[in-house]
This record gives structure tokens, C-alpha cells and sequence, in this order.
């Protein structure tokens, strides 16, 4: 029976995608700036010829059904077109830049956890005592802070003012590990190319926490809540009364089932970890998708700002539905 | 606390002015609620403060926020070396006085936020009362947009269109009410149809009432304090959006001072003159770090279900 109700949830799934796909595409073309302007740049000297072999190239010739059409004939090929740009598949560049925002929204989700575990069962247990309340007055600025005024105040102490630790891209150029999973730190391990560990270990801090930082407040805030309420129930009560410690009573009793309602935030938020990184990724000249959106919008190569939009849209509709399967597990009371 | 079903019952039983009076006691009550709770209280204070800056701008300003000076290029706040008093914190790459504007950035992100939740709230309360009362069709449909405009994150879809659109305040703001509408039509629509099987719903519908009484009459006022504190909380969450787009340059454009495009001239000059990012970054989070916390307050003193203890 779940199985089934999983499959109608992945089903609802596509005509979304479909949706957002061709509200991406009538978006783009009713962009102002000419593709073909922008390609030429400013060489100047550009015969009528030389347009119309271009527009023929994109197919900008076609009426707009028709791009469409080849469009999303293209997404159900895999096939996400050719950038105006850079001349070559949208699709190898998306897959390209990926791992880099895969590993930044890992080590700000990391950052997040590390920070909010800890801090949301210590607020709980101790209620209302100075831990609780520092760490409720620190989630409350993380939650208020924006994260791009975050990054630039980190570059300015850690970089200018202490010079510890870097705050530009994602390696030292002499430094990068060989290309296996396209993610630095896990291709050092696998390598082990130490050296190279510590460098993209380095360059991956500072922009995981300016990104991880609002999530580790919505983390705790939300864990914190959910444990004080646990903490009140009779279940819990009892394993007291059965004579555990207070440590077992408190991971292996409140914390598991206090972990369910944050298990769905942190889903969402990965969600929002891999879709609201293009600042963080501008900020720090970080090779991600996020600031491939940004530069491709501002230089109108319609390929790939639609092609890497409707991935951040994979990436998200994909995100929720797994939260949404992986809580049905956590909490067998819930039906889809 | 609130009990908006008690104080209906007074209010039809009892004469004109007596409605009044019952008024002004919750007024009187939500005023001692919120003083009771001192962090709320602190952030209602310091929102009106900025508010009040806002609107005094022209008065208060020391500089012109647009007069360029050569000679005060980079001048470091006053407590610093080469500071001075006239420019107490700092000038920016042109030496406009940051100070000056920074008050009149005050403006773009107070009006951002308010007209946004404004506009946005008002749509999506209303086509959210009517969905949750009258379902069927209109309802299936709008539910589905709404689902569909929360199917990809609020940030690329916003640096999306307001680069199809083009920057400015007007854009700004059609862009961010676009998709912010949904928050306020989800939680209207789930109100109105947990509040339309109540009996005083009921007892209206039997005594004849139009649905439209029914509706803005009969459950708006019952269900309109969790209405204000999601309204409260998005202000906040409006005026980081409008600094984060104006920061990418697609928002509020230079030389109209707004924080966000501020933080990002000085990111030029991050190495040798910090204050130029920092201060406006600074204001930008007291602002939202005050309207959060009122927010906060109001929605445990106005909707205490929702209590995160």
C-alpha cells in the first residue's frame, strides 16, 4: 500500500517539472537583451549572414511553440541544449559545476548539525538556563543575519584582519586533487592527497558557515521544541521511573522521536542549501551552479539559465519527495 | 489572551457602545502582554524608531545621500584614525556619508516590506477565505499554483524574474508579492475551512447571512491574528530578500540608497575600508533582528498555539 502512495507521490511529481519547464521557457524569451547581441559581444563587424547562421543554430529562427517544443522534446532526451556562451552542451556544464554546490550545501548542512544537535538537547534539558538562553539569543541573530552580509563580515576577520584562512574559490591552484567525484575534499580522501585535504578543507569553512549558519538557527530552534514537548511525555517519564540514566533516557528516548519533526525542517532546508546558494557562491567565487545562474543571466545565455533553473527545480521537487518518503519510515502513523 | 468568540458573543448581545469598550480592553490587554514580554516590547520600540527614522529622513540626515566629496573618499568612522565628527560613521567609495545614507536607506526596506506584505497579504487572505469557504474548482486550481510556485526556492526565482523584468522599486515589488501570496492564501484557506465547520459558522448560515457576511464578517475577525503574525514575521523576511537582490544588482539600483547595494560597493574596498559593508549590514540586521522579535512576541501572545516555547 506505501508503495503505492510513494509512486503517486513521485507521478504528481512530473507534471510539475513540466510546468516549471515551460514557465521557465516563456519567461526567458520575454527577457529583454537579444541572445545573439550579447553572443557577438562587442567584436563589432557582424554580418546579416553570420546572425541568421547563429539564430539557425539555437533554432532562435523557429517560431516559439516550435522552440518549445524542441525544448522539452531536448529535456526528455536528457538533452538541456547548446550555451550561447561557452558553445557546448548546457548539460556537461551543469554536471560540471554540481559537485562543487553539492559540497558546499554538505558542508553548510554539516556546519548546521554539528552546531544545532548539540545546542537544541542542552537548551531543552536545561530550560531556561544561561546555555538555553545564549543559545536561543545566538539562533535568533542566525535567523535575522543575512547571509551575504555574513560572508563579507567572515572575509574581513578572517581573511583581512587575521589572514587564517582563504576566502576566494575552491582550491589552491597547486593544490587540487585529481578529478574523481568532482568533490574536492572527498577526492583528496580518495586519492590521499592529504596536502589537498587541508586546502579544500580550508577554502570549504568559511563559505559552509556563512551559508549553514540560518540553518543551524531554524535546526535548533525547531529541535529545541520538539525535545521540550518529548521530554513531557509519559513514555518518557517512564524510562525514568525504570531507573535509566538520564543520558540513555535523553538520546536513545527523547532525542530519537524529537529528531522526527526535524528531520522534516532539515530536508527542507537542503532544499534551500542547494537552491539559495547563489549569493553565498558569488560572495566567495565559488565554481557552484549558484553563481553559473547569476554570471548566465547577466551575459543572457538562455541555454543554460534555463537548463541549470530547471535542475535547481529537480533538485528541490527530488529533496521534498524523499523527506516526504524518508518521514513515512520515522513516523509509521503518517500516511502519505 | 484573545477570545475572539467570548468577545463576538458580548458584542452581539450588548449595544453599540459597549463594542467599543471591548475594543479598547483588548487593545489595553495585548499593550500590557507585550510590555510583559520585554524582548517583544524592545523590538516594538526600535521598529518604530526605524519607522520614525524613515519618515524623518530629510530632517535627520546630516548630508545629502547623494552628494559626492572627493575629500572624504573612504573616510574611516569617527572613533578611528582620520575620522571626524561631521561624518560620524565613515564615508563610502565616493565619500558620500554613510550615515545619511543609511537613514534614507531606511525607507527602501521599510516601505519594501511593509507594501510587499501589504499587497500580498491582502490578495492571498482574500483568495484564500474565498477557497476555504466555497472549495471546488476555484479552490483545486489555485491550490495547485500555489503548489507550483512553492515547487522551486524563493531566491533563484526572484533573481529569475527580476532579471527579466528589470531593476527597480516598482519591479521589486511585483516580483516579490508574485509568489509571497501563497504564504498568506495556504494558511487563510486552512483556517477558513477548519473554522467553516464551527457552530457559530452554522448558526449564521441557518439565520440567512450572505456568504460574504459569513466570510468577512463571521471568520475573518476569528481567524485574522494568525493572518497579522505570518504578515509580521515575512516583513522581516521581505527586507532581507529586497537587500539580497538589490546586493546582486538587480534590485534597488545605485545611486539610491539602499542597504543592500550599499553592502555590496563596499565589497570593492572590504580589504581596506570594512566600514563601508559592515554599517549598513549592521542596521539591516537590528531592523529585521527587531521585527522578528516583535513578531515573535506578537504571535505568542496572539496565537499561542503556535508557541515555539
Amino acid at each position: 500500500m506505501k508503495g503505492i502512495k510513494i509512486l503517486e507521490r513521485i507521478s504528481l511529481a512530473i507534471p510539475t517539472m513540466l510546468a516549471i519547464a515551460i514557465f521557465v521557457f516563456i519567461l526567458m524569451r520575454i527577457m529583454p537583451g537579444d541572445p545573439v547581441d550579447k553572443m557577438m559581444g562587442k567584436s563589432g563587424n557582424v554580418s546579416i549572414e553570420e546572425v541568421q547562421a547563429l539564430e539557425k543554430e539555437f533554432h532562435l529562427d523557429l517560431p516559439l511553440f516550435e522552440q518549445l517544443k524542441i525544448f522539452i522534446n531536448g529535456i526528455l532526451h536528457g538533452d538541456l541544449g547548446l550555451s550561447f556562451q561557452e558553445r557546448r552542451p548546457v548539460w556537461d556544464i551543469i554536471i560540471e559545476r554540481f559537485p562543487a554546490t553539492i559540497e558546499l550545501a554538505l558542508g553548510a548542512l554539516i556546519f548546521s548539525l554539528i552546531v544545532a544537535i548539540p545546542i537544541g538537547v542542552i537548551s531543552a534539558v536545561k530550560q531556561n538556563s544561561l546555555i538555553d538562553r545564549l543559545g536561543m539569543a545566538f539562533a535568533f541573530l542566525g535567523i535575522s543575519a543575512p547571509a551575504f552580509w555574513l560572508g563579507i563580515i567572515f572575509i574581513i576577520i578572517f581573511a583581512v584582519n587575521f589572514n587564517i584562512l582563504p576566502v576566494y574559490g575552491r582550491s589552491t591552484f597547486a593544490y587540487k586533487p585529481i578529478h574523481i567525484t568532482g568533490m574536492y575534499v572527498l577526492d583528496s580522501v580518495l586519492s590521499g592527497n592529504w596536502l589537498a585535504l587541508k586546502d579544500s578543507l580550508m577554502h570549504l569553512i568559511l563559505p559552509s558557515i556563512s551559508l549553514g549558519a540560518a540553518q543551524a538557527a531554524v535546526i535548533t530552534r525547531i529541535l529545541r521544541s520538539s525535545m521540550l514537548e518529548v521530554l513531557r511525555a509519559d513514555y518518557v517519564t517512564l524510562a525514568r521511573t525504570k531507573g535509566l540514566s538520564e543520558y540513555i533516557v535523553i538520546t536513545r528516548h527523547a532525542l530519537r522521536n524529537a529528531l522526527i519533526p526535524t528531520v522534516t525542517v532539515v530536508g527542507l532546508q537542503i532544499g534551500e542549501l542547494l537552491g539559495g546558494n547563489m549569493i553565498i557562491e558569488t560572495i566567495f567565487g565559488w565554481p557552484g551552479l549558484g553563481r553559473l545562474v547569476v554570471t548566465s543571466i547577466f551575459s543572457r545565455d538562455f541555454p543554460v539559465v534555463q537548463g541549470s533553473v530547471m535542475f535547481y527545480a529537480l533538485i528541490y521537487v527530488t529533496a521534498n519527495l524523499i523527506v516526504d518518503i524518508l518521514y513515512t519510515y520515522l513516523n509509521p502513523r503518517t500516511t502519505l | 489572551m484573545f477570545e475572539p468568540d467570548i468577545a463576538k458573543k458580548d458584542s452581539s448581545q450588548n449595544i453599540k457602545y459597549s463594542k467599543s469598550k471591548i475594543w479598547w480592553g483588548k487593545v489595553n490587554h495585548f499593550i500590557k502582554e507585550l510590555i510583559r514580554c520585554r524582548t517583544a516590547f524592545l523590538g516594538a520600540i526600535i521598529v518604530l524608531f526605524f519607522i520614525l527614522v524613515a519618515i524623518l529622513a530629510p530632517f535627520i540626515a546630516p548630508h545629502d545621500p547623494l552628494k559626492a566629496s572627493i575629500i572624504n573618499r573612504l573616510r574611516p568612522p569617527y572613533w578611528m584614525d582620520r575620522g571626524s565628527i561631521d561624518y560620524l560613521l565613515g564615508a563610502d567609495e565616493i565619500g558620500r556619508d554613510i550615515l545619511s545614507r543609511i537613514i534614507y536607506g531606511t525607507r527602501i526596506s521599510i516601505m519594501v516590506g511593509l507594501i510587499t506584505v501589504g499587497i500580498s497579504g491582502f490578495i492571498g487572505t482574500l483568495l484564500g477565505s474565498f477557497a476555504g469557504y466555497y472549495r471546488g474548482r476555484f479552490d483545486a486550481i489555485l491550490s495547485r499554483f500555489a503548489d507550483f510556485l512553492l515547487s522551486f526556492p524563493y531566491l533563484i526565482f526572484a533573481i529569475f524574474l527580476m532579471s527579466i523584468v528589470g531593476p527597480g522599486f516598482f519591479n521589486l515589488i511585483v516580483v516579490l508579492c508574485f509568489k509571497s501570496w501563497v504564504n498568506f492564501f495556504r494558511l487563510s484557506r486552512g483556517e477558513m475551512i477548519s473554522e467553516k465547520t464551527k457552530e457559530y459558522v452554522e448558526a449564521a448560515q441557518v439565520l440567512g447571512e450572505s456568504d460574504i457576511k459569513i466570510i468577512f464578517k463571521e471568520i475573518l475577525p476569528n481567524i485574522i491574528h494568525s493572518i497579522i503574525v505570518l504578515a509580521t514575521l515575512r516583513v522581516g523576511y521581505f527586507i532581507i530578500l529586497e537587500a539580497s537582490l538589490s546586493f546582486l544588482g538587480l534590485g534597488i539600483q545605485p545611486p539610491t540608497p539602499a542597504w543592500g547595494s550599499m553592502i555590496n560597493a563596499g565589497r570593492d574596498y572590504m580589504l581596506s575600508s570594512w566600514w563601508v559593508s559592515t554599517i549598513p549590514g549592521i542596521a539591516l540586521l537590528i531592523l529585521v533582528l527587531s521585527i522578528n522579535l516583535f513578531g515573535e512576541g506578537l504571535r505568542d501572545i496572539l496565537d499561542p498555539r503556535l508557541k515555539l516555547e
